[in-house]
């Protein structure tokens, strides 16, 4: 805490006769009113540490009142005020002065920043638990009657969040008047303030007695689901699972449904975008009867609503829609009144509600069981497959694990994966990669065999292709299977095509190869490593272009551990030495590092090693040729710049290796 | 009426872009070339000084926006303020959204009367103190101080334009506003910066079909569903966003059709919408074109209910305007609190209101020459062709460098702003 203390004030906290324990704190007081918009962030956050300094009594006489009134401040200051002041019972004296800490969170909760208002509402909940009954009547409940009549809708709107926290424990005639600020309050002149009221709406209908549910939440929900704003009345559909859940079957079905029913054909689709977004839940709450006589009607006709946002929501539902319907007759339900409109969907216009589709289609499967699953949805899934939208069929791949499982591998294989092959030559790489990532999946349920025979050329394929980020998956893929193939199973297919890389005229297929043996070595063992793949690299050490010369010297210190000491003082370490002559940087410099950690293998053997070998260069990250720097990651002391650009090599090209996303919908 | 209030200077930085009244009207907010913002705050009333009943004093000033050049298109962004709009009171500080060409900032303008007084390690004078004198600790106490206004920015709407910004509109709910463009508008939710939602797309698929585009957007003053935008075919589109979440199909379509008598040449350039409003009423709607202003009633949309020609007399002279540019104005409107007059501005400083019920309409002049403070103004006539009468002027000696495009009306009392390139004039009723 001392070393953030005022630098540059040229004076130390020791010597004189001073409080030595005071200088600390002195300075996060004064910090507290610092230019430096960190500097008084960061005493805030040590507010505690102040207040346990000057005393609980001075804590509220003084250092409240000043924090009440400092609500100029940054958000991000107010923000941490909030959240501390919800924690300081203990430091203004306990339960007994819990009060004096609402005036600053009064404040607070009058700003226009809603993260703040937020924020400081949630600690005055927390806080509202900490006082007696006696106080909460003499002190909680009049701030928030104040609030709730606030001039500015910000305060209103921060009442509404207090309710139902001083409701359960205030007396009858209290009780009373809060309920009656809270209509108020739900008929509020300003939409804010209903949509506040509204989105409270079902957690203070959950701490109401049950006559009161009825004769007063429910007229007020009636009301706020008809608005004139459809902000509001969207809320209220949330307010619905809540209230839903109070009731009774036969009190929902007179009270709640018919505001859903119309909530669900409101003629503002943000409205029915709502109800199918919170459709489970509303299923969840009204339960079984009600949902097979008012739900899955409902949810037919959002599955073909006009608005595509409306279909996509509620396209997103249909797998937890089905699951949580009732065991029995599930299947027939399913088959009968929701297939059909799915089938449609698999051939929308929009291709966010096919996307959205294909996102969950996969889970029916388990739903409805092998021999559905092969004669419905396999033509459906199929369909997907083939979908123009990169982003269905990418969807329809991530989930073929929970297909996999109900139909087994060979019936996918034979429907699927024509087009899987497809999928994986196709032109977006995001779909590429995709596609790799399932590979090691496959083929450990298909078999070498067939393996070898449908899908080795693609993963070859891969190892040569024009974008980064699918050669690295490639190279890892390639790791995987031959942990799942053996060891034999890569030496006869998988390393000699990937050594004959090595004399690709384009450099960048070169250092494919040298990644390739970094990420194999391990997996084949010593002594392929030491017999085909050393010579190899070895011999690329004499490369033209730098990046393959340095990258030669980190796959050396990658498969060092795995040779042997001969193979390593006899061939390893001279190639190193020539390497840390290199007229470029940054080959010496990994190759000097390469001989600095080969020297410490080799000193732990007890074998000699010239101490002006041994380098003090930390290891550095394995592989960072092009890998993403984290921002502010300055812990690696490499060069800072890596990319050489041989003009001679014709091939070098530049890769998008993400796409650039801008915030507008469309362009 | 009368004329208490002016700024001048030569500056082309300080010729005002617009001018908007708050909801309540106690707050005046003009934004200039320069990319800055002026807010003039109403003097409180006080009993003795009836007559300065209208006062209007600087009440903040700030840099809103400033020049910037975009790299990828080699193009400069103008600071110019193009709109300003007030949002509903929430607290004690006001807010504003100001918006250039592509960029829409929301500001807030608030009062501070207090500072913090008292360190630890300084002394009063703000001299260090040694730390090992320090014995008890000193929390800081708000002493009251002079009455500072600060702006500042609290959002920044960016990189949601292609096009150049010519509308921004608050939504009733609150917690929207749209931003309008050539060919696209932008629903914008207050909180969110880093996305938008496109509500409107009007570009072809082949710029070379390009047609029309959007000159204004507005939302309906209740309605939060519903908003209109004005096209440069002379077209106003109402769309309603319950319908479907992209409105690029409008729900009304309001036209006149054309009177193949009065065809020129120019009828395409003049029929072109400049500004449009909805009525506080939020039942009729009112467009300006170069040579008339239009009430439509939302329920007809064959025909607007009621034309006012502004200046008719400009009608043979179209071809010396064109020639000067002048053609391609963009003249706004506005109504009074009331809905039962409105005004628009045109050349040579005049501006002309139009009394819907009594069907009468005045030409007035906004000009340091021809009012004094708390002077009556005049009301002006043009001469068409014949013989000049006194106090007349004729159509000849017009200065069409004098334009007034941006006027605002108080929304409840009989107070308006007039910007005249780089002067504010605001006049009021006659007291007494």
């Amino acid at each position: 805490m001392a070393g953030a203390a005022a630098p540059g004030t040229g004076l130390g906290a020791a010597g004189g006769d001073g409080d030595d324990s005071l200088y600390p704190i002195a300075v996060l007081i004064d910090e507290l009113r610092n230019e430096d918009v960190q500097l008084r962030l960061n005493s805030i956050k040590k507010l505690s540490t102040i207040a346990l300094a000057l005393g609980v009594e001075r804590t509220r006489t003084e250092l409240l009142p000043f924090l009440t009134d400092t609500i100029y401040d940054e958000d991000e200051v107010l923000l941490a005020l909030a959240e501390q002041l919800g924690n300081f019972t203990g430091l203004v004296g306990g339960p007994d002065f819990a009060h004096c800490l609402l005036p600053p969170l009064e404040s607070l909760a009058t700003v226009e920043e809603t993260v703040v208002r937020d924020r400081a509402v949630e600690s005055l909940r927390q806080i509202s638990q900490e006082h007696t009954p006696v106080a909460l009547e003499v002190h909680f409940v009049p701030l928030v009657k104040r609030l709730a009549s606030g001039d500015w809708f910000t305060s209103r709107t921060s009442a509404c969040g207090l309710f139902s926290v001083c409701y359960p424990r205030a007396s009858n005639a209290v009780k009373e008047e809060i309920r009656q600020h809270f209509r108020s309050l739900c008929s509020d002149d300003t939409p804010m303030v209903r949509r506040a009221a509204a989105s409270k709406l079902g957690e203070f209908a959950k701490v109401l007695e049950l006559d009161s549910v009825k004769s007063e939440i429910v007229p007020l929900f009636t009301n706020l689901a008809s608005d004139e704003q459809d902000s509001v009345r969207l809320l209220a559909v949330e307010a619905c699972v809540s209230i839903a859940q109070l009731l009774s079957q036969d009190d929902l079905e007179a009270l709640v449904m018919p505001t859903l029913r119309q909530a669900a054909e409101d003629k503002s689709w943000r409205v029915r975008y709502m109800v199918a977004d919170k459709f489970s839940e509303l299923q969840k709450a009204v339960g079984p009867k009600i949902t097979l006589n008012d739900l899955i009607p409902a949810f037919q006709n959002l599955l073909k609503d006009c608005e595509a946002e409306v279909r996509a929501a509620a396209a997103h539902k249909v797998k937890e829609l089905c699951e949580n319907l009732p065991i029995e007759g599930r299947e027939t339900i399913i088959m009968n009144q929701i297939l059909p409109y799915i089938k449609e969907l698999v051939s929308d216009m929009n291709q966010h509600v096919k996307s959205a589709l294909a996102s969950v289609i996969m889970g029916l499967s388990t739903i409805l069981g092998k021999e559905n699953t092969i004669e419905h949805l396999l033509p459906l899934f199929l369909a997907q497959l083939k979908d123009e939208c990169p982003e269905v069929r990418l969807n329809i791949i991530s989930n073929l694990d929970c297909v996999n499982e109900v139909i087994g591998i060979r019936q996918l294989s034979q429907s699927l994966l024509p087009a899987i092959v497809e999928l994986a030559k196709d032109a977006k790489w995001r779909v590429r990669l995709a596609i790799i990532e399932y590979m090691p999946l496959l083929a450990g349920q298909l078999g070498v065999e067939f393996f070898d025979e449908k899908l080795n050329s693609l993963c070859m394929a891969w190892l040569v292709d024009h974008v980064y980020a699918i050669r690295e998956a490639a190279t890892n893929n390639l790791m995987k299977l031959v942990q799942k193939f053996g060891t034999e199973w890569a030496q006869n297919t998988i390393v000699p095509k990937v050594l004959v890389m090595a004399d690709d005229p384009n450099y960048l297929h070169r250092m494919t190869t040298l990644f390739c043996i970094n990420a194999l070595s391990e997996a084949c063992g010593q002594e392929i490593t030491t017999k085909q793949m050393l010579p190899i690299v070895l011999k690329m050490a004499g490369d033209q272009v730098a990046n393959v010369r340095f990258n030669v010297a980190k796959s050396l210190q990658k498969i060092g551990p795995i040779l042997d000491t001969n193979a390593l003082q006899g061939e390893v370490r001279p190639v190193l030495q020539k390497l840390g002559q290199d007229e470029d940087m940054d080959v010496k410099y990994f190759a000097q590092e390469a001989i600095s950690v080969m020297a410490q293998r080799l000193r732990k053997l007890d074998l000699p090693v010239k101490d002006s070998e041994e380098l003090s260069a930390p290891r550095a990250d394995k592989n960072h040729f092009l890998s993403p720097t984290v921002p502010g990651d300055n812990t690696r002391k490499g060069p800072a710049y890596q990319l050489h650009v041989n003009t001679r090599d014709k091939l070098a090209q530049l890769e998008l290796a993400e796409r650039v996303h801008f915030p507008q919908s469309r362009d | 009426m009368n004329h208490p209030d002016e700024s001048t200077c030569g500056d082309k930085a300080d010729i005002i872009s617009t001018v908007e009244f708050n909801h309540t009207g106690e707050l005046l907010a003009t934004g200039d070339k320069g990319g800055r913002v002026v807010i003039f705050q109403r003097e409180q009333e006080s009993k003795n000084q009836v007559h300065r009943r209208g006062e209007y004093n600087v009440y903040s000033t700030f840099q809103s926006h400033e020049p910037e050049f975009d790299y990828l298109k080699s193009l400069e962004i103008e600071e110019k303020i193009n709109k300003i709009r007030w949002l509903p009171q929430q607290n004690a500080a006001y807010f504003l959204l100001s918006t250039n060409d592509k960029t829409v900032k929301l500001w807030k303008v608030s009062e501070r009367d207090k500072r913090p007084e008292g360190y630890n390690l300084k002394d009063e004078e703000g001299r260090l103190r040694d730390p090992a004198t320090i014995t008890t600790l000193r929390v800081p106490v708000l002493r009251p101080m002079d009455l500072m206004v600060e702006a500042t920015p609290r959002r920044v709407f960016a990189n949601a334009h292609t096009y150049h910004i010519n509308s921004i509109s608050v939504n009733s709910d609150y917690e929207t506003y749209m931003s309008a463009d050539d060919l696209r508008i932008n629903l914008w939710n207050f909180e969110i910066t880093n996305q938008s939602f496109n509500i409107v797309d009007i570009k072809p698929a082949n710029m070379e079909e390009l047609t029309e585009v959007i000159t204004a957007a507005e939302f309906h003053p209740h309605h939060c569903n519903t908003f209109v935008y004005s096209s440069s075919k002379g077209t106003i589109r109402l769309c309603d966003m319950r319908a479907s979440a992209l409105c690029d199909r409008h729900t009304k379509f309001f036209e006149e059709p054309e009177d193949p008598s009065n065809r020129s040449f120019f009828s395409e350039i003049i029929s072109s919408i400049s500004d449009v409003k909805f009525s506080h009423s939020g039942r009729y709607i009112m467009t300006r074109d170069y040579l008339t202003v239009k009430v439509w009633d939302l329920n007809m949309e064959n025909r607007p209910i009621e034309t006012y020609q502004v200046h008719d007399y400009l009608r043979s002279k179209l071809c010396s305007l064109y020639e000067n540019d002048c053609i391609f104005d963009k003249f706004e409107c506005v109504w009074n609190g009331s809905d039962s007059v409105i005004m628009t501005g045109s050349y040579n400083n005049f501006f002309r209101m139009f009394d819907r019920n009594t069907k009468r309409d005045v030409t007035l002049e906004a000009s340091r020459e021809n009012s004094k403070p708390r002077a009556i103004l005049k009301p002006r006539k043009v001469c068409v062709g014949g013989k000049r009468r006194k106090d007349e002027i004729s159509v000849d000696s017009l200065d069409f460098s004098k334009k007034i495009l941006h006027t605002a009306w108080h929304p409840s009392e009989n107070i308006i702003a007039v910007a005249a390139t780089n002067n504010l004039y605001i006049f009021q009723d006659k007291v007494n």
